[in-house]
């Protein structure tokens, strides 16, 4: 099990038109082994840059990540990753599918077999896994997702909005079975998401996230991850110091909403 | 324009009569229940009665205004007329007016056309008799016989009648009949409403060459090696187009260095039709084998490299990123990734293609060859030959079609995930 460190990260490019963006500004973070971790913030706070930069499909302009002791330069297996959709290999069955990542490293189906139709059961796609993916459900083809991403067993799980795009009884769901795949594996999660109900169910820590430039603007240590594990997600949400944070924090996200507002139009 | 009202004709007829015999029949499924079909491309589907009575009708049409021994007469347009036929002239020479008999012998081309015996008659117009064969007309000097000619100032005032001066003409019940500037009677036969078997032939003859091609040959070479060999050209052409184009395509798509070393090449000749390459590549390769296939090569080539340029463009990057951080190596995403990715688009690249190869074929034995469906019907067309262009021209279409669907059907057996992500 390992962590992640990310130590100074800035992020600016060039634009065609000769101006330049600050997506993201001297953020540094340790998560620790085991931690799931939820982001949060506006449109445009450099929240999905982060992930991608921990992911190694972009280079921080400056700073560096670490993980396992050595730097990251670009995507590895320790690094799964979630998408929100369109990541499903189309040609291949479900259970191909899972199994995309042993089969990659080499691994025969004697090898990898047992432990794909287990992540197919914990998921309870078992019934499923010979139907092609265009046959399954949004919220089927992101519980694909994420036994594809267990089946290679990386230290690190990135979700990039992994739920965003499914309807809301699905979500809740999907959130419970989160919550229960992290208690079980014992994973680090970063979990990128836009809603803040979700960010505060899931986060065990979370991180919100101001814009122009993206940088850290608060961070919470919160219970209901922990309480959520085997309960009601709807029990959690009663607890009185959920509506608290909620409001709290959807009142810090209009703030800066509105700020962009105004400065938008102070250009105009 | 007959033809044309006639097949509008049975066009509504067809519907309403379709649409009165099925009204109870439908089924009630769902789309039947939509209440908005105008604007819903969905809810439209192709009646199946609709195909079956526009095939069945054109092949009558043809029929019909062939004369086609395949369907009974009384369907047939009015045929041109054969047999005998007279009318009467009156000559008026010099107030002294006489009237003769002009026997006509309208006769099939090979059948029996002998000019009939007539009696001369009295008076100083003579009788007349001429055999003219099917769908041609003859000049007659109907005044050659009699005793005062137009030499001798006669002149004709009236045929079966009714009066006749230089440039006009007469309609008689088999025949219109014209006069000359000089006073000669032209005789037209009725030639109907069909057409002339050297325009189109009935559909039982061009069967019938069919069997007769199919079993002697066409210069030298059979139907089958004629056919055979416009197919063997386009796969050839075709195979090795792809072969080329598809790992070129690829190329173009995953490096900068051969997107910028081969665009302007690909974006210019992609507009180039291959008809405009024929010229040159007889130049350099000849009428044979070689030439057709670096046509159909060429033909093939930029249309594959650019499907498969676009098929790997076509890789959503959350695939290539997944497959990155699932553990997998360059040539693993080639090979897991881009390839299948890209093969919907390679399909409609290689049905595209197939189709311009068989046109271009097809236009490249016109040009010259010494063999191939293209060349059958070229060179029966300079004898006149209708028949085995008609049958050319089907054959080139069934082949065609029988293309398409063998790849339509291809690509539902290989690419079932097309169009559904």
């Amino acid at each position: 099990m390992s962590g992640l460190t990310i130590e100074n990260i800035s992020m600016r490019f060039d634009l065609p038109n000769g101006g330049s963006v600050q997506a993201l500004k001297d953020v540094t973070l340790d998560i620790q082994p085991g931690e799931l971790m939820s982001v949060l913030g506006p449109s445009g706070c450099g929240k999905t840059t982060l992930l991608n930069i921990a992911a190694g499909f972009l280079a921080p302009t400056e700073g560096r990540i670490a993980m396992n002791g050595h730097t990251v330069l670009g995507p590895d297996a320790e690094r799964g990753m979630v998408f929100q959709q369109g990541a499903l290999f189309e040609w291949m069955s479900v259970r191909e599918n899972v199994a995309f990542g042993p089969r990659m490293k080499g691994e025969n189906e004697a090898q990898y077999g047992e432990n794909v139709d287990h992540l197919l059961d914990v998921v309870g796609l078992q019934d499923f896994k010979e139907k092609a993916i265009y046959e399954l459900s949004g919220g089927m083809q992101q519980r694909v997702a994420l036994a594809r991403c267990l089946a290679n067993d990386p230290d690190v799980i990135l979700m990039d909005e992994p739920l965003g795009a499914l309807d809301a009884l699905t979500r809740e769901k999907m959130q419970s079975l989160v919550l229960k795949l992290w208690k079980e594996t014992g994973k680090t999660i970063i979990l990128i998401t836009h809603s803040v109900e979700e960010a505060l169910l899931l986060g065990e820590r979370l991180l919100v996230m101001a814009p122009r430039p993206g940088r850290i603007h608060k961070e919470y240590r919160l219970p209901f991850a922990d309480l959520g594990v085997g309960q009601d997600l709807r029990e959690v949400k009663k607890h009185p110091d959920y509506n608290k944070t909620r409001e709290e924090i959807l009142a810090m996200i209009w703030d800066m909403e509105e700020e962009i507002m105004g400065r938008t139009e102070e250009n105009a | 324009m007959i033809i044309l009202l006639i097949y509008i004709a049975i066009f509504v007829g067809a519907f309403f009569a379709v649409k009165y015999i099925t009204a109870s029949a439908t089924p009630k499924d769902y789309t039947s229940l939509k209440t908005v079909t105008f604007g819903d491309e969905s809810a439209v589907r192709p009646n199946r009665a609709a195909s079956i009575i526009s095939v069945t009708s054109i092949f009558l049409i043809w029929a019909a205004f062939t004369g086609s021994n395949l369907i009974p007469s009384f369907l047939h347009a009015p045929a041109a007329y054969t047999g005998m036929g007279e009318f009467t002239y009156t000559v008026d020479a010099g107030g002294q007016t006489d009237d003769a008999t002009v026997t006509v012998n309208v006769h099939e081309k090979d059948a029996d056309g002998t000019v009939p015996e007539m009696e001369p008659g009295d008076g100083f117009a003579k009788n007349d008799a001429v055999s003219i064969v099917k769908y041609r007309s003859k000049l007659l000097r109907v005044d050659q016989n009699d005793e005062q000619g137009r030499d001798a100032g006669a002149k004709i005032v009236a045929v079966n009648g009714q009066a006749i001066a230089p440039g006009g003409e007469v309609f008689t019940d088999f025949a219109r009949v014209a006069m000359t500037p000089k006073g000669t009677l032209n005789i037209v036969p009725n030639t109907g409403w069909q057409m002339e078997p050297i325009w189109l032939p009935p559909p039982e003859d061009v069967a019938k060459r069919v069997g007769d091609i199919a079993t002697d040959g066409f210069r030298n070479f059979t139907l089958w090696e004629h056919l055979g060999y416009s197919l063997f050209r386009v796969v050839v052409g075709f195979f090795f187009g792809a072969l080329v184009g598809i790992p070129l395509g690829y190329a173009m798509g995953l490096s900068n260095w051969f997107r910028g070393w081969f665009d302007p090449i690909v974006e210019f000749m992609r507009p180039v039709p291959p008809l405009a390459l024929i010229p040159l590549v007889i130049i350099w390769a000849g009428i044979g084998e070689t030439g057709k296939i670096i046509l159909l090569f060429l033909a093939a080539l930029w249309i594959m490299a650019i499907a498969a340029r676009s098929g790997v463009s076509g890789v959503n990057i959350t695939k290539v990123h997944a497959a990155y951080s699932l553990g997998a190596s360059k040539w693993q995403i080639m090979r897991h990734v881009i390839i299948p990715n890209s093969l919907p688009e390679i399909f409609t690249g290689a049905r595209v293609a197939m189709g311009v190869c068989w046109g271009t074929v097809v236009a490249a034995e016109l040009v010259a060859a010494e063999k191939g469906a293209g060349m059958m019907i070229m060179v029966a067309s300079k004898f006149q030959n209708t028949d085995i262009v008609l049958m050319g021209i089907i054959l080139i279409g069934v082949i065609g079609f029988s293309i398409d669907v063998l790849m339509r059907w291809a690509e539902r057996i290989l690419v079932p995930w097309k169009g559904k992500s």
